[in-house]
């Protein structure tokens, strides 16, 4: 296969029918991952929501490869929804019999969440759109994986230590915690 | 396409992945609610990486997926174990720090 | 004051005081009489209860001192009166109108002047007048010297064995001596402000010395009587001090006042004192002879003060104290005889209390049961006589009576506290009665002073009170003073009271020693110590008459006569001149038939008809049982009245003072319980309400309201803040996130 003639036809994002394209597809995803997202945090159902979930996900998956983010994109399917939402649903099967497919929270609770909702909706969006106007995104190539690989192991490399002795203590903290004795 | 489009975007995910924290009564929907934050974040840090064209962004945004990830097993190890104490794991019935 | 003197002597003569700053050592010393029971005093009351006699022979001893220097300060006075050539003191007055011819034609009707001897020390100077302390010795004043310090001592002897075992012994003998140097300081005093300290030492000593036995109610009363009767009659002489202070210092140039007894009367008799002020002064200095020496009017005190022990009232209340006044005024005379116009032709209000005080004295005399009160009351009417013959103008006269009195009244005296010491009663009616078996010499001894008290020849008291009859000048008969016939009713005043002096002695002599006794126990004589004295005072009663035989008497020659007079009378410029009474033998004779019958009335009485009755009855009876007060109602009021006094104590207890305290007593009381109680009681009833309402209104409501409300505040500010802590995750977060986006929203506007 040929990839870098794949990728070349790809690359060429400033391609005014490629924007157009662009365009587009951002926004089928963001809705789909807006209403999906919705969906999510009021269904009733907690297998529905966890649903739900992987559709935003890969939505967020799909606006990464959008953004020329390749590596990301793949590694979000890959972990988030191959193996966070796993979990998630391991963890809804196990506390299953407790709460069951109701799911009320009361008027009171919502109408406040969804202030601060509003109000976090608000700030941010004023803060993004006063601050960035008229940037656009232009990438003239998708990021190089191998570029992203030099980058973790020289410039970030501490961090990624760092974040692997946390991933190791959240494993045996997770193990440590609930486990039966 | 524009930053605004996708900052906006993930403002939005995040408004609602915060009312899905504050509004939901089950712990692990409250998990899924923490990840849709995440996941806003993530949004929003490969969109500015892709308008500076540097990998700074995609590579924090990996880091955030990692953390995310452990974050989520302890998350549910601990609703295993509220589950496991009180038979429920209703937010709302927790409030032993009432005062 | 010497300085001034000289200067005086060497520019202008000034006026001549009749005093002199030489003499002998005796006689510029004689303070060291008084001193000497004033130290006894001191030694008795520090060491007395550890003596072996109880500090009684402390006192016996320096007043036998005192005695025996008085008697050594006489004869250098006999001596100095006739040959004395010193100094004569001058006075500068302010205006000199009569200067040396006052002196001179007294000196020529008299021969040598007699200087008095002045001796003093500067107490304190203030604005050029000396304040001196000091002795001023002539005549009278060692007349009195020798009598009291005799008199004191024979009372001093008398009384170890009179109040032997007594409770307080030394405490008596203390204020026996004290009395002693007071009255001693007395008559040597150069001034009058001198003369007012020892006149009321001389009262508080009385007080105390009536007051010996004052567990028993009646003795502190009499005592409380005599001392508060005699501060009325001070007022008067204060007052009248002052008012010759004053009076004086107007007179005398570069002072504004003066004390000097001497400079006092030669100013008055050289006539530089206004007449108005001598009236006034003389007024005021009389009040209190009235109530010293127990005239009439302030009397009332005499009788109750025979409440003390006897010798207290031999010495006190009949030879010494009680004549303080009668000197006082032969002191002064210089003033009262200008003052009163003695030498005038109207009756003086000095004469006139005298004579009225001879009678009503004599008069009370008779009802009384206790023998001492009849000596009292008798004290009281010679009293009389004495301030009535100064009254008159016979000086000497009364001067005297005086002298021969103290002999034969403290005689008197000590004789019936011998027979009560032997029945212990003093009542004749109910405890006494023929004792002159058992008691002899105070017997005899009582006669003699009776006689003498009577004033039959030729016993002293004969000569002492015809003299004083002979000085009135009744009828313009005798010269003297009252030689125009002013004083007659002086004259008959006296010349009744001799007789009814007569009558009740000779009624207390019958009760006390004649008839069966009607007493109990065995009444013997008294021991040495009471007789011998008894017999030494009846002895002079008998001779010291002849001290002062009148001028012409037979067979005595010339400088025999008058030897009394002749000492005693100063002829001076502070005595003023005064005119002589004739000695007349009718009047003589008159007075022994008139004292005779007075013996007679009473002896018929006594000795006829009540003897006879106690033998009908067959018991000792001191009266009869159907005499005249039981016939005639008027006769039993006469005598209802005299056992009464007159009603003169009710008056005074009950009415004036009664009516003073009554009225203030009750507006005090009032007061106290009205005003006083009620301001406090209603402060303090305000102060609860007060309280009340501060704790009610204010305490609970306003200040536990605040403190109260404050809590629920807080507490309720709490309440409500802790809804905030749900417990609750999603709660807190919210919180959280809603915050940060304020936060956030804040940092985005403004940064």
């Amino acid at each position: 296969m040929n990839v870098p003639a794949a990728l070349e036809g790809f690359d060429s994002l400033t391609s005014g029918d490629t924007v157009v394209a662009q365009n587009i597809a951002f926004g089928i995803l963001s809705v789909v991952m807006v209403v999906a997202a919705l969906r999510m945090v009021t269904t009733r159902n907690v297998v529905h929501a966890a649903l739900y979930l992987v559709i935003v996900l890969a939505g967020a998956a799909g606006i990464f490869i959008l953004l020329g983010a390749e590596f990301v994109g793949v590694t979000q399917v890959l972990v988030y929804i191959g193996a966070i939402v796993v979990l998630f649903l391991f963890g809804i099967m196990l506390t299953r019999g407790a709460l069951g497919e109701d799911e009320e929270a009361n008027t009171e609770k919502r109408r406040m969440a969804a202030l601060v909702g509003v109000l976090v909706l608000v700030v941010t969006g004023g803060a993004v759109l006063d601050s960035f106007g008229d940037a656009a995104v232009n990438r003239s190539a998708p990021s190089l994986t191998s570029e992203i690989g030099d980058t973790i192991f020289s410039q970030y490399i501490v961090p990624f230590e760092a974040v692997s002795v946390l991933l190791l203590a959240a494993l045996i903290g997770a193990i440590v915690v609930a486990r039966q004795d | 396409m524009l930053l605004n489009q996708f900052l906006l975007l993930a403002a939005v995910l995040f408004a609602i992945g915060v009312y899905g924290v504050l509004a939901r009564r089950n712990g692990v929907l409250v998990l899924m609610s923490i990840e849709l934050i995440l996941n806003a974040v993530n949004i929003n840090l490969v969109a500015f990486s892709a308008v500076r064209e540097t990998v700074g962004g995609e590579v924090f945004a990996l880091f955030i997926i990692a953390v995310a990830a452990a974050e989520v097993g302890v998350g549910l190890a601990m609703v295993l174990l509220l589950y496991r104490n009180r038979r429920s794991i209703d937010l709302t019935e927790i409030d032993q720090l009432r005062g | 004051m010497t300085e001034l003197l000289t200067l005086a002597a060497s520019t202008a003569p000034g006026l001549p005081l009749g005093i002199t700053e030489g003499g002998t050592w005796l006689l510029r010393n004689a303070w060291l009489i008084p001193l000497l029971p004033g130290l006894s005093f001191v030694g008795i009351l520090f060491f007395g209860k550890r003596m072996p006699r109880g500090g009684s022979e402390l006192g016996i001893a320096l007043v036998g001192i005192a005695f025996v220097l008085s008697l050594l300060t006489a004869a250098a006075w006999i001596d100095h009166r006739d040959n004395f050539e010193g100094e004569e003191v001058h006075r500068a007055v302010a205006v000199a109108e009569h200067g040396d011819d006052h002196v001179e034609a007294h000196a020529e009707a008299h021969g040598h002047p007699s200087l008095g001897v002045h001796n003093t020390v500067t107490w304190f100077e203030m604005n050029d007048v000396a304040f001196t302390v000091g002795t001023l010795v002539d005549g009278p004043a060692v007349m009195m010297l020798v009598v009291v310090t005799l008199v004191s001592l024979l009372v001093h002897v008398y009384s170890t064995e009179y109040v032997a075992g007594d409770r307080r012994y030394t405490h008596f003998f203390a204020f026996l001596s004290l009395f002693s140097a007071s009255m001693l300081l007395l008559v040597v005093s150069e001034n009058t402000l001198q003369l007012l300290v020892s006149w009321e030492l001389v009262g508080v000593c009385s007080f105390v010395l009536i007051g010996h036995w004052w567990e028993e109610k009646p003795n502190s009363d009499a005592a409380l009587k005599a001392f508060l009767t005699n501060r009325v009659g001070d007022m008067g002489l204060i007052v009248g001090v002052t008012i010759l202070f004053f009076t004086v210092g107007s007179a005398l140039p570069g002072q504004f006042g003066s004390f000097s007894i001497a400079e006092t009367n030669a100013l008055a008799g050289a006539g530089q004192l206004s007449h108005t002020a001598l009236l006034v002064a003389s007024c005021c200095l009389m009040a209190a002879v009235m109530s010293k020496s127990g005239q009439f009017l302030l009397h009332t005190w005499l009788p109750d003060a025979m409440a003390g022990p006897t010798p207290v009232s031999a010495l006190i209340h009949a030879a010494t104290m009680v004549v303080a006044g009668v000197f006082m005024i032969a002191r002064m005379y210089g003033v009262f005889f200008e003052g009163f116009s003695i030498g005038g032709s109207s009756i003086n209000l000095m004469a006139l209390i005298g004579g009225i005080t001879t009678l009503i004295g004599a008069c009370l005399a008779f009802v009384q049961r206790d023998i001492k009160k009849v000596l009292a009351y008798s004290t009281i009417s010679q009293l009389g006589y004495m301030v009535m013959a100064l009254g008159v103008g016979a000086w000497t006269a009364a001067l005297f009576h005086l002298f021969t009195h103290a002999f034969f009244k403290a005689c008197l005296f000590l004789g019936s506290g011998s027979a009560a010491h032997a029945v212990h009663s003093f009542d004749m009616k109910s405890d006494m009665g023929g004792l002159r078996k058992v008691m002899p010499h105070t017997y005899r001894t009582f006669v003699i002073g009776s006689i003498a008290l009577a004033g039959l020849p030729p016993l002293a008291g004969f000569w002492s009170k015809d003299e004083i009859l002979v000085g009135t000048g009744g009828w313009g008969l005798f010269g003297g003073t009252g030689g125009n016939g002013a004083y007659t009713f002086m004259l008959i005043m006296g010349v009744v009271t001799a007789a009814l002096t007569a009558a009740y002695m000779t009624r207390c002599i019958y009760l006390t020693f004649f008839g069966e006794f009607r007493g109990h126990g065995t009444p013997h004589e008294s021991g040495p110590r009471i007789v011998v004295p008894l017999w030494i005072l009846a002895g002079l009663a008998i001779v010291a008459g002849f001290g002062n035989l009148p001028k012409g008497f037979p067979l005595v020659p010339e400088s025999f006569q008058e030897r009394f007079g002749h000492f005693v009378e100063p002829v001076a410029s502070y005595f003023p001149s005064i005119t002589h009474a004739t000695p007349s033998w009718s009047l003589a004779i008159a007075s022994t038939l008139v004292v005779l019958s007075g013996v007679t009335v009473a002896g018929w009485y006594y000795f006829v008809k009540v003897e006879a009755a106690s033998k009908a009855a067959g018991e000792s009876l001191t009266e009869l049982p159907d005499g005249l007060t039981t016939k005639y109602p008027l006769a039993r009021m006469g005598h209802t009245l005299l056992v009464q006094k007159y009603y003169l104590d009710h008056l005074y207890t009950d009415v004036i003072a009664g009516g003073t305290k009554g009225p203030v007593a009750a507006a005090a009381y009032k007061v106290d319980q009205g005003v006083i109680d009620g301001v406090v009681d209603a402060v303090g009833e305000n102060a609860v309400k007060a309280g009340n309402l501060v704790y009610h209104r204010f305490d609970q409501l306003v200040v536990d309201g605040i403190v109260n409300t404050s809590g629920r505040a807080s507490s309720r500010a709490g309440g409500e803040l802790r809804k905030i802590q749900t417990g609750k995750v999603q709660d807190y977060a919210a919180i959280l996130f809603a915050a940060a986006m304020v936060l956030a929203g804040v940092l985005i506007v403004i940064v």
